[in-house]
């Protein structure tokens, strides 16, 4: 194979003292949108996975198709810290357009990889890193005539020469290649060859890196899934039949995923479709369909982000005044208004909790990762269809739209879907007295009837306006305030249905607690252990839904100070707490990261390190 | 928004239909609307074409949005359920219901602020969908709960009570629907119930998306002269292509009309639509010859009426997503959860 190699590689000969590096470091891939590096970087990752290794990958990409700066960063983690690092040990920069933000985020002591085709002034690079260079361009020019074949390959040369560098099985990528081309051994064998080309020119020219990774048994049963594919899954085995869209950055393979399944999953013999899903013209037609269906007694969902919330606010009201069962999957990005659509943030806790106007008020679901998405996504349903209202499922980005290592999914098969309180002919037939807004249990939770139920009985007017317990119009005062004080019972009623929160004590008495919730907790729990590490102690409550309750308002009760982390501006849940719990300001400590970038463990050891040191400082004084 | 009871004595020879109900079961409150509302006509027309097409009222769902209009579903068919929704999306959510359970009738009641104002991208994405409906628009040409202003269907130039000249083109929402590929699209005046009923009957028997506009004038802001949605000038300028009589399935064909001026529609439930000429160049079956003729007729300030176009074969939106005929609010559990074998295989995908 003649390759002109202007630049030379530098050889690693300077580190080598330095100690390995096993089964813990990030590698960043800097590329371009578009490229078709996504699948390969992918691949990267999960053959790691496969060496028993846990991973953490997250794609940082733009809101682009072709052309801009896409990032994929994979923390190579065996003591499973699958939060967000932060910094980068070694960066495969494939992309001129950043190279010097890329040059400068590569931790002292790291690696640069990069395509060494064209020669770069010494300016170029850092004497504080090792830079190793592979003439991908020159190689797959030299090896492929079509311009597209020289820049797919590329990708998968760069991960043979990774590969190669960082002690990863060939082995396993092949039959990650096998598994992803089955039955097209022609294009099996092209990207084998082109893994080799990579990984020959590293074993011929260049050394091991002090990065290394080796076979572990870290993995165990553990899947490796987006959980908006979680969540669609859990849609699915939550007996979803009526799925609503609108196609909006991060939650659109929410929707596709959901599509995926019932395909599989909920096809008769002959072809016909148990399931229903409609690309509305809108967010706003998307929640009505949902809004329909549910009043119809079927289980509807829709999924969307932000923006999409904002536009439903309207029938989001209706649901909650007329308690019509709906599901909305919120796959949260960076906003306000059409914000960071591509970046992650906790933003629309808020939004979401008080959504509409006039006095409302929604019970949330808060999954932490794609397994608590499957099994948060199927209760959602029951509890829709239990509470009569809208269910929130609050996923963001980060959980969304990366793949995230959980473990596997389960259901029960004895378990039946909880359909609510719904009259039946049998009921009304024997005399049952239908009142649809009559709270016959004292739990604000009254009966509904589907349409076409009865031929004389059970039928009522739904409507947005107030009326009285047999759903006629009423504006009179008693009969309203009666209503809407029936609706507070039944949030209160909401509070024993929502998943618990999860405690996580301190291994030392302390006065300090610590609240977070959603895709903050693997970095909350890597940032738990290093502050112990610290001698810094605090009781850490994961809240997993809305309302929240007793025990989480004991916890906070129970600490002197409860620092409340999570992923937006205005500490949304800090204020939730405050609202809901009448909690003193003073004693929620909020801890803040919105930035677009998931929250890492060294942010939030930092930030609660630093307010503890004040603390400290303040108390001596 | 009741609050007279409606007396409960029925007169004791009330004529009842083969299903045993008299045209007293298929009511529903007492209108709360202006005396002389056109839409009262409508909804009583409602009433007798369900009456007479003896669908037992509580198969039927009826849904509308907000507004004079989307307030009558509450004085028609009592005992069917009914869902008076959020402004201009009614279509959304008659669309969800629709899914929900395919056996029922879905009755969608709008007005011209509801339909072609706030509900003009809901109305139309409904229509293009095909959902099997009947929607119809009780069409005023003004906003009458907010006492007077210009709707999106006043036609340019027409006045406002207060003098007012229109500005703005006026919608026409037959042309819009059948642009939109309604399968079934009427217009008609509430002032003529002969015409009316039979369109009804006609719609809710049509699998599709069927669309009626109503011309009923707003006794109240909208029945002066200058006014193009007043009695007065509507029934100066009605110009109706057909008379419809509807026959239903099996029943024996009777026809008044001499061959040849008569044309028999079969639709997909069996009922034949027997369609009086009046206009003797129409024809109902030609999609773009009724935009042209309306067009023309428009311009000339006429109201073109009757069953203006119609595919009796038309299909749903159900039969384009292929759903099972169990409606999808009356699958079980197992019906809908795959269990955990199936996720086991899922699982094993995964890693």
């Amino acid at each position: 194979m003649p390759i002109s190699v202007k630049a030379g590689s530098v050889k690693a000969g300077s580190v080598k003292a330095a100690p390995v590096t096993v089964n813990d470091f990030v590698v960043k891939f800097a590329n371009v949108n578009g490229s078709g590096s996504a699948s390969a970087n992918g691949m990267f990752a999960k053959s790691i996975l496969r060496m028993g290794v846990p991973v953490a990958a997250r794609n940082i990409f733009p809101s682009n198709i072709q052309g801009l700066p896409t990032w994929f960063e994979v923390r190579i983690t065996e003591a499973g810290h699958l939060g967000r690092r932060g910094g980068v040990d070694l960066m495969v920069a494939m992309n001129p357009q950043t190279w010097d933000k890329d040059l400068a985020e590569i931790e002292a002591g790291g690696f640069l990889f990069y395509d060494s085709t064209k020669p770069l002034p010494p300016g170029k690079f850092r004497d504080d890193i090792t830079v190793l260079g592979v003439p991908l361009t020159a190689m797959c020019n030299d090896r492929y005539q079509l311009p597209r074949e020289r820049q797919l390959f590329k990708n998968i040369v760069y991960v043979g020469a990774l590969a190669a560098l960082l002690g990863i099985d060939p082995a396993v990528i092949e039959q990650l290649l096998a598994e992803q081309f089955a039955g097209r051994q022609k294009l099996i064998d092209a990207n084998v060859e082109a893994l080799h080309m990579g990984a020959t020119y590293v074993g011929e020219r260049l050394e091991p890196i002090r990065l290394q990774v080796r076979k572990a048994d870290k993995v165990g049963e553990r899947i490796y899934v987006e959980g908006n594919a979680a969540s669609a899954l859990g849609a699915v085995y939550g007996g979803a039949t009526v799925c609503a869209w609108y196609p909006i950055t991060p939650s659109t393979s929410l929707a596709e995923a959901f599509t995926g399944y019932c395909e599989d999953l909920r096809t008769d013999p002959d072809g016909k479709a148990r399931y229903a899903i409609v690309q509305a013209e809108d967010e706003i037609a998307s929640i009505g369909i949902v809004v329909g269906a549910g009043w119809n007694g079927a289980r509807a969902f829709t999924c969307t982000s932000g923006p999409g919330i904002s536009l439903m606010t309207e029938f989001i009201g209706l649901s909650y005044f007329a308690e019509i069962p709906a599901v909305i999957f919120d796959v949260q990005r960076g906003g306000p208004s059409t914000g960071m659509p591509t970046r992650t943030q906790q933003a629309d806790l808020i939004g979401a909790a008080y959504a509409s106007h006039g006095d409302t008020k929604h019970p949330m679901l808060l999954p932490c990762d794609p397994g608590e998405c499957f099994e948060m996504g199927a209760l959602a349903f029951d509890l829709s269809d239990r509470l009569q209202t809208t269910i929130f499922v609050m996923l963001d980005l980060d959980i969304g739209m990366n793949e995230w290592l959980c473990r596997p999914f389960a259901w029960d098969d004895a378990k039946s879907l909880d359909r609510g309180k719904v009259m039946t002919a049998e009921m009304l037939e024997a005399g049952v007295d239908f009142g649809r807004y009559k709270d016959v249990d004292g739990d604000g939770i009254p009966y509904r009837t589907y349409p076409g139920v009865h031929p004389s009985k059970g039928a009522y007017f739904t409507r947005g306006t107030s009326r009285n317990p047999y759903a006629r119009y009423s504006e009179e005062g008693a009969v309203y305030v009666d209503n809407m004080q029936r609706l507070l019972r039944k949030f209160e009623s909401a509070k024993a249905l929502i998943p618990a929160p999860v405690a996580r004590p301190a291994k030392r008495k302390t006065t300090d607690g610590v609240i977070y919730f959603g895709s903050t907790t693997p970095s909350m729990h890597e940032a738990l252990e290093a502050l112990e590490g610290q001698g810094r102690h605090l009781d850490a409550l994961r809240v997993r839904g809305f309302p929240f309750s007793d025990d989480v308002y004991d916890f906070v009760a129970a600490h002197e100070r409860v620092f409340v982390v999570e992923q937006n501006r205005d500490g949304q849940l800090r204020t939730l707490l405050m609202n809901e719990g009448e909690i003193d300001p003073a004693k929620l400590v909020p801890v803040l990261h919105y930035d677009g970038t998931p929250i890492t463990a060294r942010f939030i050891a930092g930030e609660i390190g630093q307010l503890l040191a004040l603390g400290q400082i303040e108390a001596a004084e | 928004m009741t609050y007279i009871l409606k007396p409960q004595l029925h007169h004791p020879k009330l004529a009842t239909n083969n299903l045993g109900f008299t045209r007293r079961d298929y009511e529903g409150s007492v209108s709360t609307l202006c005396a002389g509302c056109g839409h009262d006509s409508i909804s009583s027309a409602i009433i007798q074409a369900v009456f007479e097409l003896e669908l037992p009222p509580h198969r039927i769902a009826k849904l509308s949005g907000i507004g004079c209009s989307s307030k009558t579903p509450d004085y028609f068919l009592g005992a069917s359920h009914g869902f008076n929704t959020v402004h201009g999306r009614m279509p959304s959510v008659l669309t969800g219901a629709n899914l929900a359970n395919k056996d029922l009738i879905y009755l969608g009641v709008s007005g011209d602020g509801d339909s072609a104002s706030i509900g003009l991208g809901q109305f139309a994405h409904a229509v293009r969908r095909g959902v099997n409906m009947l929607y119809i628009v009780e069409n005023n040409g003004v906003y009458g709960l907010t006492k007077g202003q210009f709707s999106a269907t006043s036609d340019k130039g027409s006045k406002s009570k207060k003098g007012v000249v229109n500005h703005d083109a006026g919608i026409d929402l037959v042309g819009v629907a059948l642009q939109l590929g309604a399968t079934f699209v009427g217009r008609s005046f509430s002032g003529d119930k002969d015409q009316l009923v039979p369109l009804i009957k006609a719609g809710l028997a049509h699998k599709g998306a069927a669309f009626i506009d109503v011309i009923s004038p707003c006794v109240q802001f909208n029945n002066h002269v200058g006014s193009t949605k007043s009695f007065d000038y509507v029934r100066e300028h009605n110009e109706a292509v057909n008379r419809l009589d509807v026959i239903p399935p099996r029943a024996p064909i009777h026809v008044d009309y001499a061959p040849g001026e008569t044309v028999m529609v079969t639709q997909h439930d069996g009922s034949i639509l027997s369609l009086h000429k009046l206009a003797e160049l129409y024809d109902p079956s030609d999609r773009a010859q009724a935009l042209g003729f309306l067009q023309s007729k428009q311009a000339k300030g006429e109201i073109v009426t009757g069953l203006l176009y119609v595919d009796p074969q038309a299909g749903d939106l159900h039969e384009a997503l292929d759903t099972v005929d169990t409606p999808l609010n009356a699958l079980a559990g197992d019906a809908l959860t795959p269990g955990s074998t199936a996720l086991a295989k899922i699982n094993a995908g995964l890693r």
